[in-house]
């Protein structure tokens, strides 16, 4: 039995050795080179000069001359915003609420407010006279924050909710948004998968274009 | 509809899936693969492993519980010494002790459930050479157990139940390693990140701001902690975050992968023991709980968040979105969740925090039913067999016989380690959660007020009990009293079980058979189907329901109160 155990764990320790070679450095390093050569924009973040598309940013502050910040461009979903801000000073990328990643700035994660939190109805509130203030109604989108804190998208709907905000602060008139949002709207992958959806950085490229 | 579609999809993948990989696993665990055999060979020989020696159920036990001491050690001291190794480019030191011991714990018996946050907290090295690497090894153990579990079923009079050093490689080698090599590409290409530069920095001339985007070797983590129904997140935010799961095709292959083993198994199980009509009547009882679950949760989430509508928004057509990423929508998360509770995995799309409270319901009461619906890698099959011979055994006192389970007698040894083996997850959750609700130090845990703080309680020593991993991750599973409590939840719910299921291979695997009569209980028939949907639905009832009517149960009737 001694002479088992001694053996197993002599065993056990080879087996792990070899496996972390081939699995724990070997299959991510393939995996690596593999992605790196062939699909490099991806494997890196799908990063353009203006951040990754992946990656949601808070658009609350952009500066917009003449009118409140954030409303010269379309915004995403609130992970970064009034309730859920982050330290002003600190405009890293989205999702650094205080209540997320253990209270970890900077760190990705949802606000965990269970559905009959009051922390959450006060919440949004808040988040309705925000964008009442800015001359949106609000969709359910535009006042709850996502799993991840960094949700790049937003719906078609929740994009047109915003037309009117945008279309006063850029002057650009709402028809012309309205068709700006029609071309950045993505369907279904395959036609069912998943949901719809505006890539807001993508959205704001566009619509800086335009401008 | 396209719900719809989505799941007729992933049946049809499914069931391809369980018949092409249910058969090659097969192949696998019987030795008649070897397409890797140079790789194979070599590594038995450095072990100092005879392929063709097999070992009592004493002996693969003890090589199984050997083996994991080895790897928790080596694991804990790669952990804490993070900050002296390499591939660490943020900088980010070594792992405290406590966390340390949670977290290898956690990933060494297939839980992932994680007291840390990924990019704040572990280095690359950490991430591929610690966490992704026991996403393997543990996956392997799981099917190793029930691949011996069948044996003891498909064999008679025999002494042994296989090697287990042979099961380990050959599952990880065969099964696991390439699956999770062709999956990593897909979701490379779809963009979750791969690559080991560190954090991007970039400056946006839209938006003028500065941001530091944290990366890492994700795609490769993500396609084996699906696989292997782990579900530990490199990221805090696991499948939400974009980077791990980019896509509506990833979500899908996401769920698709948490599912396969453990279907595919079940046909491994038919096919081993001589009937496949055997495994398809376990199937059949695993997709019925999880077709009615899946019904619960999609239901459940297709309805409005109570504080929003509170808030004013009352019309909420897409569901309830707090907590959900937009290119998934509600249903589709749900859909994830009920996979993802249903197995070991508990990974997670969304937020099951914020799930509305028969959401919630759902996600807790899927992993109390003893994660049979398919269950995780071979964890799965083993619990559910146990189910079928504490089954086979209320069926036999029925009509006064001595019962039987394909062709074995099962007698008051098996029912005894059956037994133990259904108790010990229930009793770990009740106790420890008991424990919890009783102390200062768990009272603090959780985020949220009222009956909803009690089920992020509950929901904490359940995802642990049931190795599963998930979270109502509100609660500050960092501080010293959930680290050491869940760890002790997770170890017994893990080898607490293991064990009893190896004395039962062993013990099953020395019996002869005995010949079927017309007295012989059928078990690939629709009455046994639907008693072992009895016995399970009956044992974790029993259990659980005065706990969960205090937690998502009065959550539900309390209908415009907020806590």
């Amino acid at each position: 039995m001694r002479y088992q155990l001694v053996a197993s764990l002599r065993r056990g320790i080879v087996v792990t050795v070899v496996f972390f070679v081939v699995l724990g450095l070997g299959y991510p390093l393939l995996v690596t080179a593999i992605g790196q050569t062939f699909f490099s924009r991806q494997a890196n973040g799908s990063l353009t000069a203006d951040g990754s598309t992946l990656i949601g940013q808070n658009w609350a502050s952009t500066p917009c001359p003449g009118h409140l910040p954030g409303t010269c461009v379309f915004q995403g979903r609130p992970d970064d915003l009034g309730p859920y801000a982050a330290d002003p000073a600190k405009r890293v990328s989205g999702g650094d609420n205080p209540l997320v990643a253990n209270g970890v700035p900077g760190g990705s994660g949802p606000t965990n407010l269970g559905p009959r939190s009051k922390t959450l109805e006060a919440d949004t509130r808040k988040l309705i006279e925000y964008w009442k203030a800015r001359g949106v109604n609000p969709t359910p989108d535009l006042v709850t924050t996502s799993g991840s804190g960094l949700d790049p998208d937003i719906t078609p709907a929740d994009a047109i909710a915003e037309v009117p905000m945008v279309s006063a602060a850029t002057g650009i008139s709402q028809a012309s948004l309205e068709k700006l949002i029609a071309q950045q709207t993505v369907g279904r992958q395959l036609g069912f998968l998943g949901s719809g959806y505006v890539d807001v950085l993508k959205l704001n490229m566009a619509l800086s274009k335009m401008r | 509809m396209a719900f719809f579609w989505t799941v007729v999809a992933l049946v049809v993948a499914l069931a391809v899936v369980w018949r092409l990989l249910g058969a090659y696993m097969v192949s696998v665990y019987e030795g008649r693969c070897a397409w890797l055999g140079i790789f194979e060979r070599r590594i038995y020989r450095l072990m100092g492993v005879n392929a063709d020696s097999e070992q009592t159920w004493q002996r693969y036990g003890v090589s199984l519980t050997a083996f994991s001491g080895v790897v928790l050690l080596i694991g804990y001291g790669l952990l804490r010494l993070q900050g002296s190794l390499p591939l660490d480019p943020q900088h980010l030191g070594a792992v405290g002790p406590a966390v340390s011991f949670n977290t290898i714990v956690s990933f060494v018996t297939n839980t992932n459930w994680q007291a840390y946050s990924g990019e704040t907290t572990m280095s690359y090295l950490s991430q591929m050479g610690t966490l992704a690497l026991q996403n393997f090894l543990s996956a392997a153990v799981g099917m190793a157990v029930a691949v011996a579990l069948i044996r003891g079923f498909s064999r008679k009079g025999s002494k042994t139940i296989g090697n287990f050093w042979v099961d380990l490689v050959r599952g990880t080698l065969y099964i696991l390693a390439p699956i999770a090599v062709i999956a990593a590409i897909v979701f490379v290409a779809q963009g979750a990140v791969e690559t080991l530069a560190g954090p991007a920095t970039v400056s946006d001339a839209i938006n003028h701001v500065t941001q530091v985007i944290p990366r890492g070797p994700v795609a490769s983590q993500e396609a084996i902690k699906q696989l292997g129904t782990n579900g530990g997140g490199f990221f805090n935010a696991n499948g939400a975050d974009p980077f791990e799961n980019p896509t509506g095709l990833t979500n899908f292959l996401s769920i698709l992968l948490i599912l396969s083993i453990p279907v595919a198994l079940t046909y491994t199980f038919g096919k081993m023991v001589g009937s496949v009509r055997q495994g398809v009547a376990v199937l059949a009882a695993m997709t019925i709980i999880f077709g009615a679950w899946l019904a619960i949760a999609t239901v459940a989430e297709h309805q409005p968040n109570p504080a929003v509508a509170a808030a004013g928004l009352t019309a909420q057509p897409a569901g309830n979105m707090e907590g959900k990423e937009v290119r998934f929508g509600d249903t589709t998360s749900a859909l994830y969740g009920v996979a993802s509770t249903q197995t070991s995995t508990g990974s997670a799309d969304s937020t099951y925090d914020s799930y509305t409270p028969m959401g919630g319901f759902a996600m807790l009461s899927g992993m109390m039913l003893g994660e049979v619906s398919p269950g995780g890698v071979g964890s799965g099959l083993y619990t559910i067999l146990l189910f079928a011979i504490v089954t086979v055994f209320i069926g036999g006192l029925m009509i006064g016989r001595t019962p039987e389970y394909l062709g074995k007698k099962i007698q008051a040894r098996e029912v005894k380690l059956a037994s133990l083996g259904v108790l010990v997850m229930p009793l770990t959750v009740l106790v420890l959660a008991g424990i919890a609700v009783a102390v200062p130090a768990g009272r603090a845990g959780p985020l949220n007020a009222g009956p909803h703080g009690f089920t992020e309680i509950l929901y904490a020593f359940t995802s642990a009990a049931n190795n599963n991993g998930s979270a109502f991750g509100g609660i500050a599973a960092n501080t010293r009293f959930y680290e050491i409590t869940t760890a002790v939840a997770m170890l017994l719910g893990r080898f607490g079980v293991i064990i009893p299921v190896l004395a039962l291979a062993g013990s099953l695997a020395v019996k002869e058979y005995v010949a079927e009569s017309v007295g012989t209980f059928r078990t690939d028939k629709a009455i046994f189907v639907g008693l072992l949907l009895g016995v399970v639905f009956i044992v974790g009832a029993l259990t659980f329901f005065p706990a969960v009517s205090l937690g998502p149960i009065v959550e539900q009737l309390s209908h415009g109160k907020f806590f």
